[in-house]
């Protein structure tokens, strides 16, 4: 019942959200942060009331579960449940929420009520995404995410936004129609081989198939999560969309709807065709150093600020491919973290970004500069973050990738050298960015007003999750134990066979007690 | 009962009036003699049915006419009623002009 | 006792909090009392466990202390635990007394300048990621600290972050030692996936007990930590950012750029010394890149302007000395020269500052002279750091612990006459290239006007550092005057001794009288050319050859033209064609092919109904003739 609650609380608060505000803009702020809120505090009494089971190997079993039939008539049932690596995204979800509602506070200031109906209904299609077992369910969430983001772009967005939202639009939904294509596919497929038919993911791992069949479907998959993530050469939709969106879109875009990407791979498509994903694990992890290198490439070449910052997003979730594709517990946990971290810290640079032109009307990096004599707060926010995403180690994203890099160079010790380039890659964006802001002789211009309250207890909190990633990171490991466990069970005996060379690999058996 | 030499001849008098008709349609710009050549060919069609319905000593080449007949009383009353706007619209009778739903 | 070993890194890191949380509204008595004080309890901690790992050494030659495991995942369990031997005791003492002299300092040096609180801020998390990094148990907590202070470098660099050239020397600084950080990551992962541990104690034990030696994987993972030391410790090919990091202000090239941060990568070596001896080969190379890099650094620093970018390229042929004795295996002499180093050098810096500070400003040595008078404790301070650094003999510590790297790369089994000769002839280019520049900045015409004179928190680390620089050799006193080896003796758990080939006494005597020959020597060449004769250098500055190796030396052998044409350029230009993404115009110019089909078919709705019966009767007929034909 909790997880509905969880989708059901964020669509409710934007119904409301919506019909409230034509008495006051303040209705929809307030319900909205007390939505995200309340979703916030329940996945919390979730992980605090499974906080020792989490890690339990065993038989799977779920943290909850709810199981009703919906249409039985074609076997598809309305299945969410939850176990660690959903929960973590659950939480993520909700606290970017808050962030992005905070961050909006002041920066939408027409059609308040319809933004914020908009904001929640894509972070109740989000918390569908990561809740739901049923095929069908999942592609209903998946697209159910993608309406209100459109708007968010089309309607609130900077000066191209009816560009960049046409082409988000129609690369996630062409990829999605792949995906529904390869849903059907496996639907069909297991129905011929065992006379059920169904969209249940629990009784669709393990279909057996044709080799030929299992790639094409599996493609299908992995073609929409690639694009979502996104993965060179499917990432071109993201600087445009990212650049154009309102802050809170670009906050939810980059900080879970590319996750979404990364835990479909994770939940879908590995698991549902585990020797065909291990075939192709290569070309995978070639694609996610491609995007490591190329992405830091283009995030040092850009001048606007929003614009490098959605290319570093590229390049950390090149981390995230390498790690999911690499498939040892070091990098599968190195991946998980990533993720979390890169969305809290992405999520912050944007939120700076936004504050920034909300106080100088531009995203030209060779307009600013200087910022930290007049705005001290906004260039230590701006620092700090800069240099998580350049992995700074003590800040979660560098055990991200450390992790990540680590496990992978126990498959590919030559990809890994070449991903470990990425490393001084993100140094030179990370610090181009900072000196074009903040540092360099002030240019006149407007006044620029510090960070207030609002906006310093956002950053503050950005950076409390960060450093606490960075230094004790072994709450999320441990949350996320099981899944990956799981995840290397059903990888797991392909993998080893093709490392029969190798004995002591760190995808080894161990016991995290 | 007719023989076959005329049924021949019937059909190829109805093609023959059928293509008049199509080639008005097509080089005629005036709007009311494009309508008159819509009639021909319907009337020719019809030709055909009679033709038709004679030769096998069938009724239905002949109730087929009836609604041939009905049909075009009934297309040239809209038909009329539309040039009838059209010439206050356009102060013309000139098919061309009316091109204003191009893509 | 030693449950106090975390209080040394975490109350400079609870200075730094404290500053970076409340600075701004601080008053500068505060702030002072704050950043100095936190460095200060933790050198005052750190001599008292000191003196008690003196007094009562333990049994197992280490304290450890473990606070909490940071990643825990399999066999990957790094956790964040400190580890004191006689090596970190060293490293500890040095960073926190000098560091707490230099703290001293800055408080008054820094006294005119905006972001007082700021400056303590960086200061202080340095000195905390600095003893993180010597402390640290294992490489992963190593290599945090590592990045710590390559960040705080980044930071105190561009303190002055309005001018954008300062801006520009932080970054090359950061980036160009991310460089050999990145070759030390890949390190760690080699060593991590081989080894299954990152505990440094246990990754010695176990290279020795599963890598032969000289094998692939012992050579590879000695030349990966190698990539993070020559980063860090500015030797060749990556020591090109060095002497553009002094754009810092002074205290931070005498803290960061000295005395500390540079000489990690000499603590990095020693540390995993085991690994480096199981790849000769690296040790090797060790040493002859120390040998090259402090005979380049030393002609270039014979030919600089700016006096702290003399210093700089000093500190870097100092480093070519430690690196040199890391080579033949004189693990000791390293360290040892690290610690007299770290004085003579945080003095002579220091001083350099209160001559920048007197001057308002100036940098350049030719517009200085004639200070001897004015500046008085400066100068003799500044002379003493002078001598120590030419290795003046018998009275300086300079002496004792150059002396030593001398003699160990003649003796050492791995040592040999080449790499002897360069550093016997690095001593002479030492004492020439100091003495110039205590003879252009003291002596001579006075031609700057002194507006400021240091004061008491200026005089008292200059004093204090001055007498170390003269006592601190007395540690270890070699065979030929007194036999008194209590340096190396006490690190002897830790570091191995050299391992003598040639071990005849008086050979060593006979060496030693030459190389302080060769000081001296220096010092009476560099009073003629640059104080007695100065049209000597005037008459050799006008040929054209000597200018070109002038302008040569002077720009750091041409390394920052070389990689500006092989890596800058094409990167920047790599980067400024590819703006727009080449990817995207592939989706664009699908985009753009829709758009034209589009066009295309919307030509053919024309709006004419005669078209369109065309168009109906042309598809009839086709129509109807594709079925008579079939």
């Amino acid at each position: 019942m909790i997880l509905i609650l969880l989708i059901l609380i964020p669509f409710a608060g934007g119904l409301l959200s919506w019909l409230l505000s034509r008495w006051s803009d303040k209705w929809p702020r307030w319900l909205s942060l007390v939505a995200v809120g309340l979703d916030l505090a329940l996945a919390f009494s979730l992980w605090i009331g499974h906080r020792s089971s989490l890690y339990f190997i065993g038989k799977e079993t779920w943290i909850a579960e709810v199981k009703i039939k919906w249409i039985p008539g074609l076997g598809i049932g309305f299945h969410l449940a939850m176990d660690g690596l959903s929960l973590l995204m659950v939480m993520l979800t909700a606290f970017l929420g808050i962030m992005s509602v905070a961050a909006s506070w002041t920066e939408i200031r027409e059609r308040v009520g319809f933004f914020h109906f908009n904001l929640m209904w894509s972070l109740a299609g989000i918390v569908g995404v990561f809740l739901s077992l049923d095929l069908f369910l999942f592609y209903f969430f998946w697209e159910l995410m993608l309406v209100p983001m459109y708007f968010l772009i089309a309607l609130w967005g900077h000066e191209r936004r009816i560009y960049a939202a046409v082409k988000f639009f129609i690369f996630t939904q062409l990829s999605g129609l792949l995906m529904l294509a390869s849903i059907l596919g496996l639907y069909f497929a297991h129905g011929q081989s065992t006379g059920t038919f169904t969209f249940d993911y629990e009784q669709l791992l393990g279909t057996t198939m044709s080799s030929t069949k299992a790639l094409f479907l599996m493609l299908g998959f992995v073609i929409a999560f690639l694009v979502k993530l996104p993965a060179v050469p499917f990432h071109t939709w993201l600087p445009d969309a990212h650049t154009e969106a309102p802050t809170a879109g670009s906050v939810i875009l980059a900080g879970l709807l590319l996750k979404t990407g990364a835990y479909g791979l994770l939940r879908f498509a590995v698991p549902l065709f585990p020797g065909t994903a291990s075939d192709f694990s290569n070309i995978a992890m070639v694609l996610g150093v491609a995007g490591i290198l190329y992405g830091a490439m283009l995030a040092f070449a850009q001048r606007d600020f929003k614009r490098l910052v959605a290319y570093t997003s590229v390049s950390h979730m090149g981390f995230v491919l390498l790690g999911i594709f690499a498939g040892n517990a070091l990098a599968l946990q190195g991946a998980v973290i990533q993720i979390i971290c890169h969305g809290v810290s992405t999520g912050a640079l944007f939120i700076i970004v936004g504050a920034l032109q909300e106080r100088i009307h531009s995203r030209d990096l060779e307009k600013m500069g200087g910022l930290w004599t007049v705005a001290p707060r906004i260039g230590g926010a701006g620092l700090f973050f800069a240099l998580a995403s350049l992995g700074l180690p003590g800040l979660g994203n560098f055990v991200g990738e450390f992790l990540v890099l680590a496990g992978a160079y126990a498959v590919n010790p030559g990809l890994t050298v070449v991903a470990t380039v990425g490393l001084v890659a993100a140094t030179l964006y990370s610090l181009w960015m900072v000196q074009g802001a903040f540092f360099g002789p002030r240019k006149e211009g407007p006044k620029v007003p510090d960070f207030g309250a609002r906006e310093m207890s956002v950053v503050l909190l950005m950076m409390a999750v960060i450093v606490w990633i960075g230094i004790y990171p072994r709450p999320i490991i441990k949350a996320a134990t099981r899944t990956v466990n799981t995840l290397r069970q059903t990888v797991g005996p392909v993998q080893s066979n093709k490392k029969a060379t190798q004995p002591s690999s760190p995808g080894g058996n161990y016991d995290p007690q | 009962m007719m023989p076959q030499a005329l049924l021949e001849h019937g059909f190829l008098l109805a093609g023959a009036l059928f293509a008049l008709g199509l080639i008005g349609v097509m080089v005629r710009r005036n709007i009311l003699f494009i309508l008159l050549s819509i009639e021909i060919m319907l009337n020719a069609s019809g030709l055909a049915f009679v033709a038709a319905g004679a030769r096998w000593g069938q009724p239905d080449g002949q109730v087929m006419f009836i609604f041939i007949l009905a049909m075009a009383a009934a297309e040239v009353s809209v038909g009329l009623a539309l040039v009838i706007r059209l010439y206050h619209v356009f102060k013309s009778l000139d098919a061309d002009c009316a091109s204003r739903m191009k893509g | 006792m030693p449950e106090l070993l975390w209080l040394i890194p975490a109350l400079p890191l609870l200075g730094f909090i404290v500053l970076v949380a409340a600075g701004s509204r601080l008053s500068r008595r505060t702030v002072a009392i704050v950043g100095t004080g936190s460095v200060g309890i933790a050198a005052a901690l750190s001599i008292f466990l000191g003196t008690g790992f003196l007094a009562y050494p333990p049994l197992s030659h280490h304290y450890s202390q473990t606070l909490w495991t940071w990643i825990d995942l399999g066999d990957f369990r790094p956790s964040i635990s400190f580890y004191l031997d006689p090596l970190s005791l060293v490293m500890v003492f040095v960073v926190t007394v000098v560091g707490f002299l230099i703290h001293l300092y800055s408080t008054e040096f820094m006294s005119e300048e905006e972001g007082y609180s700021r400056f303590f801020a960086y200061m202080n998390l340095f000195v905390g990621s600095m003893l993180i990094l010597v402390l640290a148990d294992n490489l992963l907590l190593l290599y945090l600290g590592w990045e710590g202070v390559g960040l705080c470098s980044y930071l105190l660099i561009g303190f002055w972050y309005k001018d954008t050239a300062n801006g520009k020397a932080a970054m090359k600084a950061f980036i160009v030692t991310r460089i050999g950080d990145t070759a030390m990551a890949v390190g760690l992962f080699l060593i991590f996936v081989n080894l299954r541990t990152l505990n440094i104690q246990e990754v010695m034990q176990k290279a020795l007990q599963s890598w032969p030696e000289s094998s692939a994987l012992a050579v590879a993972a000695a030349a990966l930590l190698l990539g993070g030391a020559l980063g860090k410790s500015a030797q060749l090919p990556l020591q090109t950012w060095l002497p553009d990091a002094m754009a810092g202000p002074t205290p931070v090239s005498a803290l960061i750029h000295a005395a500390t941060m540079v000489t990690a990568g000499v603590y990095l070596i020693a540390r995993t010394n085991v690994l480096f001896t199981l790849a000769p080969v690296v040790q090797e190379a060790v040493a002859i890149i120390g040998a090259l890099t402090l005979l380049l650094a030393g002609f270039s620093a014979l030919t600089q302007h700016d006096i702290k970018r003399v210093l700089a390229y000093s500190t870097i042929s100092q480093i070519g000395y430690m690196f040199l004795a890391l080579g033949v295996g004189a693990w000791s002499a390293a360290i040892f020269h690290f610690m007299t180093h770290a004085f003579f050098k945080a003095l002579l810096f220091l001083g350099a500052g209160s001559v920048i500070l007197a001057l308002e400003d100036e940098h350049n040595m030719f517009k200085m002279g004639g200070l001897r008078t004015e500046l008085p404790v400066t100068f003799r301070t500044f002379l003493i750091g002078a001598a120590s650094l030419s290795a003046l003999p018998l009275v300086t510590a300079g002496f004792y612990s150059k002396d030593l790297i001398i003699w160990s790369s003649w003796s050492s089994d791995k040592g040999g006459p080449l790499l002897w000769a360069a550093g016997f002839a690095g001593a002479l280019l030492t004492s020439l290239y100091t003495f110039r520049m205590v003879f252009l900045t003291f002596f001579g015409e006075k031609k700057g006007v002194v507006n400021k004179r240091p004061g008491i928190r200026m005089k008292i680390p200059l004093v204090i550092l001055a007498a170390l620089s003269i006592v601190g050799g007395f540690v270890e006193l070699p065979r030929t005057l007194g036999n008194f080896p209590a340096f190396s003796g006490f690190l002897n758990t830790v570091l191995p001794p050299v391992e003598t080939a040639h071990g005849d006494l008086s050979l060593e005597a006979i060496m030693q009288i030459g190389a302080s020959l060769l000081s001296i020597l220096g010092i009476y060449a560099a009073y003629i050319l640059f104080l007695k004769r100065r049209r000597y250098t005037e008459e050799l500055g006008i040929v054209p050859i000597s200018q070109a190796i002038h302008r040569f030396w002077f720009s750091g052998w041409g390394f920052d033209w070389l990689y500006d044409r092989l890596f800058v350029r094409p990167f920047f230009w790599a980067a400024r064609i590819n703006r727009d993404d080449f990817i995207d115009l592939i989706y664009a110019g699908v985009a753009w092919y829709n758009r034209f089909l589009h066009r295309a078919l919307s030509l053919t709705q024309s709006g004419r109904i005669r078209w369109y019966a065309a168009g109906i009767t042309l598809g009839a007929i086709i129509t109807i003739g594709i079925a008579v034909i079939l």
